[in-house]
């Protein structure tokens, strides 16, 4: 019997995806039918990747209708894939694209997270140029943006750009999705340079740990060298209540996001522009994660036209108390670091602070102080932590200190 | 069509010595093409041949036609002030056609996909080829090779000198006329189609044998004002609709919401004001196309952030540069065409927003044009190669797409900015070498993509400008290899016949490249 299936699409409005309908046969080796919009061009090229992507997949004889809308290779060797597993054939491999530029690059545990862009895991066209609008980080998404029917085909294409894609400076996330099905997709993307995973709606420090436990097998056995840090989404009451625990699960937990489309779903509330009913909550994450001495995340701000709302969101999330905001526009992600930056009077003051301070330890003296008054400790700790955003967001340049002696 | 014989012109590309049996001198270089001869003119009329009352009124299309002595072989104008929403051209050839005249050379500043029509016209024969910019169907068709004779596209400028050489004799030109008067005296900017303004027909007007005005608002003399001088006019013809305005604002009008064009615009804004270009009493011109929209209204931003102030704006008038306008950022639009109805409005009530032609704006044969006078432009391309060559007319894959409009024109100001993406859906689009060359690299001054902004080596003054602006450069190659990694390689090049289906002018009259026959 031939086992058939379909992977991908095409049509009106489609770009930079194919659609692939595979059949595999008794016999006859592979045939290749492909129109593409890019034939002229490409044609030759597609043909030879779609017998490599076969040949890796160890399928031997097979039919394969291509219908290209101008697709790059890495997402036509995901869609090839996807339709072939989705067959039900017997498969003997994997296909891997080449490792593209900057593949294989570590992360920092505390590197600055302000703003995290989501990108859909099942439209690769939109993470092709996501680093050029520099978010801190890249979220590939296979949880809530992915329709229950197309896991699959985005588990492929999100390895397959984790592999092939150069995010630049941008950290490389992966949304898994819920437990337990999450921890399969970790089998996906842990081998493929995956920075940080995070973990939705989650509730307590043993789902964190078993996210943890697969990765470091996954680690071992594919002698991965660089770690696999940890963001866990607080997304109900029950996560909210147990965000220390959550927080303090591994080592490996590297910062607490809030997630309140769901919270607010699950307190039986709406979600408000003011956002009385998620202070609570957000509060929680914040003083959680800073107990636990990792980042606190905001949660994303939808309307991806209101820059005055987004720009008011950034600024009460900072007040707060958090590090970071989820975006989900690129055009977002100015407004957020632009927000995110320490105003300048308030740069003027921590620098102050931070030559009071520097020069007391170098006279070894206990205790700070800026004219007639003395500096508490935890304001001298603000003032570092308002000079290193300012120099990380160049607010501030290396050699400010000069300057100002 | 018979094979013509081929030269190799200065730009290294092969181009025909002759079209539609004349010759035809190949591209010199820039600024080498200096005719020694007199300018054409259209025969002396007298005024007792025409009517002293005044009014040159016809029954309709066919009558003016006729009286204007239309036989086979003839050329004939229309003008694209309507873009996709012009009506005349149609009804020029179907009177043609009723009037079993054959072999005609249509003449349009351009064409659009709402002269689909015109095929059927090809196809009978009452056209014989076209000359002039063509898109859409008619850049299909013509690209097959279905067009009897060759194809040439022109610059606006172009086809103003080509008037003026004599290298094409207009017999009659046909004006569209929001509002005209039965003398002839015609304008854009009032009636029930307003659409702006009048300046491509203003070489047919001056210089065509035969002038007819076609209007959908008859009013009484006078006509104020006179965009188009009745006295070049022997016909004014009333139709029921002559265009439809609302289609100004067509396809490459609209701005952009890709967040990537978006961030290619704000780099090419950001590039304009670190250069120092961006000053007081500055110009700038940007074309139509959704990333040069967006261009412009991020510049707006920050001049007002930097209290700067333009001294005039080149249009394609649009609603952002009406707004900049009368918000003080600019004291004059220069205008040469509207892009939207708020420009039409505009353009009628403020005096600051002044009209222009090809004439005043890109004409080789003047004594000196604005476009070199502009300190930085903004303009599409559909490839681009590592010597800045660049392509606006056809495809990666050879089919004609684009007219040239005015973007060679454009070329000769102090900055000329391409701002593009390195890639469209996986065809790059900087490449090794452009597959039609309409604008020579010495002119392309700064490529801006969202991988990086290449910059010109020949304008070492302007590296040296943006040195320490954290902008992000890059040597135009490293942008390209990039693109071709994640293509899976150099794109093969086009399949491409050795029939020669139009032919690429230069600003000059010179050929500067040609198009070959793609599929059948």
């Amino acid at each position: 019997m031939p086992q058939k299936a379909v992977a991908g699409r095409s049509g009106e409005g489609v770009r930079s995806d194919c659609r692939v309908i595979f059949e595999s046969a008794e016999t006859g080796g592979i045939t290749i039918a492909l129109t593409s919009k890019v034939a002229s061009m490409y044609g030759r090229l597609t043909e030879e990747l779609a017998s490599r992507v076969l040949e890796s997949l160890g399928v031997v004889h097979a039919s394969l209708t291509i219908d290209d809308s101008g697709a790059l290779p890495f997402v036509i060797a995901a869609r090839i894939e996807c339709a072939v597993r989705r067959s039900g054939v017997a498969v003997s491999g994997t296909h891997l694209p080449p490792a593209g530029p900057g593949y294989g690059a570590a992360t920092e545990k505390t590197r600055m997270r302000r703003s995290r862009l989501y990108l859909p895991g099942n439209e690769p066209k939109f993470f092709v140029n996501a680093a050029f609008h520099e978010p801190d980080a890249v979220i590939l998404d296979l949880e809530d943006s992915v329709a229950p029917q197309e896991k699959d085909a985005a588990r492929v294409v999100v390895r397959n750009a984790l592999r092939a894609l150069d995010f630049g400076r941008a950290e490389r996330m992966v949304r898994i999705n819920q437990l337990p099905v999450g921890l399969d997709d970790l089998d996906w993307i842990v081998p493929c340079n995956v920075h940080v995973v995070l973990i939705p709606k989650c509730e307590s420090a043993d789902q964190v740990k078993a996210v943890d436990e697969r990765i470091a097998e996954i680690r071992q056995r594919e002698a991965i060298e660089n770690p696999v840090y940890l963001m866990p989404i607080m997304e109900s009451a029950l996560g909210a209540i147990r965000a220390f625990d959550v927080a303090s699960a591994t080592e490996n937990v590297i910062a607490l996001a809030v997630g309140l489309e769901d919270y607010t779903a699950d307190i039986g509330t709406q979600r408000t522009l003011e956002g009385r009913e998620s202070f609570w909550a957000r509060s929680q994450v914040v003083n959680a994660a800073r107990a636990a001495g990792v980042q606190p995340i905001d949660t994303v701000f939808s309307d991806v036209g209101d820059m005055d709302g987004l720009r008011a969101s950034v600024l009460e999330a900072k007040a707060l108390g958090f590090d970071g905001k989820g975006c989900i526009h690129p055009r977002q992600i100015a407004v957020i670091h632009e927000a995110f930056a320490p105003a300048d009077a308030e740069v003027e003051r921590a620098k102050k602070i931070v030559l009071a301070f520097e020069e007391a330890e170098a006279a070894g003296l206990g205790v700070v102080s800026l004219g007639t008054k003395m500096i508490d400790p935890p304001v001298v700790k603000r003032a570092l932590r308002t000079v290193e955003l300012a120099e990380k967001t160049g607010k501030l340049s290396g050699g400010w200190r000069e300057d100002n002696r | 069509m018979a094979s013509p014989t081929m030269v190799e012109n200065a730009a290294g590309r092969p181009v025909p010595a002759e079209i539609n049996g004349e010759a035809a001198a190949p591209f010199e270089g820039v600024g080498r093409h200096r005719p020694k001869k007199r300018k054409a003119a259209p025969s002396v009329a007298v005024c007792a041949d025409y009517p002293s009352d005044g009014n040159k009124v016809v029954a309709h299309m066919k009558e003016a036609l006729e009286r204007a002595g239309l036989r086979d072989g003839m050329t004939i104008s229309t003008h694209h002030h309507f873009r996709n929403g012009d009506l005349v051209a149609n009804a020029v050839f179907d009177a043609a056609a009723a009037l079993g005249v054959k072999d005609l050379r249509w003449f349009p500043s351009a064409s659009f996909p709402c002269h689909a029509p015109i095929i059927d016209h090809l196809e009978s024969g009452v056209v014989h080829h076209i000359e002039g910019s063509m898109n859409g169907p008619l850049g299909d068709y013509c690209t097959r090779g279905k067009m009897r004779g060759m194809g040439v596209l022109r610059s606006h400028g172009g086809r103003y000198q080509a008037v003026q050489d004599g290298e094409v004799h207009i017999d009659i030109a046909v004006i569209a006329a929001p509002t005209a008067d039965p003398f002839g005296n015609a304008n854009g900017v009032s009636g029930p189609s307003a659409c702006g303004l009048l300046g491509f027909a203003l070489a047919d007007s001056e210089y065509a044998h035969k002038v007819i005005v076609a209007t959908d608002n008859l009013i009484a003399f006078p006509c104020i004002p006179w965009q188009i001088q009745g006295n070049h006019v022997d016909h004014v013809v009333v139709m029921d609709r002559v265009g439809d305005p609302s289609k100004i604002v067509s396809g490459t009008t609209r701005i952009t919401k890709s967040p990537d064009r978006l961030l290619i615009a704000e780099l090419t804004a950001r590039f304009v004001r670190d250069s120092g270009i961006m000053k007081e009493g500055f110009s700038f011109q940007a074309g139509a196309g959704g990333t040069s929209l967006a261009f412009a209204i991020y510049l707006a931003e920050m001049m007002r952030a930097a209290g700067v102030k333009a001294r005039f704006v080149r249009g394609g008038s649009n609603k952002y540069l009406v707004d900049m306008l009368d918000e003080g950022l600019t004291d004059y639009i220069l205008d040469g065409q509207t892009f939207d109805l708020d420009g039409v409005e505009s353009m009628r009530h403020n005096p600051r927003h002044q009209n222009t032609s090809p004439f005043t704006s890109y004409n080789y044969h003047g004594k000196g044009n604005f476009a070199s006078m502009v300190d930085a432009v903004v303009l599409g391309a559909t490839e681009v190669d590592v010597n800045f060559n660049a392509n606006v007319v056809t495809h990666s894959d050879g089919r004609l797409l684009h007219g040239i409009g005015g973007w060679q024109n454009c070329l000769f100001s102090k900055c000329t900015i391409l701002p593009i993406p390195s890639f469209r859906d996986r065809i790059p689009v900087i490449v090794d070498e452009v597959t039609t060359l309409c604008g020579p690299g010495e002119l392309i001054d700064v490529v801006v993509t969202e991988r990086g902004i290449a910059i010109n080596p020949r304008r070492a003054d302007l590296i040296d400008a943006v040195k320490g602006s954290g902008l992000p450069l890059r040597p135009i190659e490293e942008i390209r290899d990039e693109v071709f990694v994640l293509c899976g390689g150099p794109p093969a090049p086009p399949e491409r016949g050795d029939r020669v289906v139009a032919a690429i002018k230069w600003v000059d009259g010179t050929v500067i490249d040609c198009v070959r026959q793609v599929g059948k």
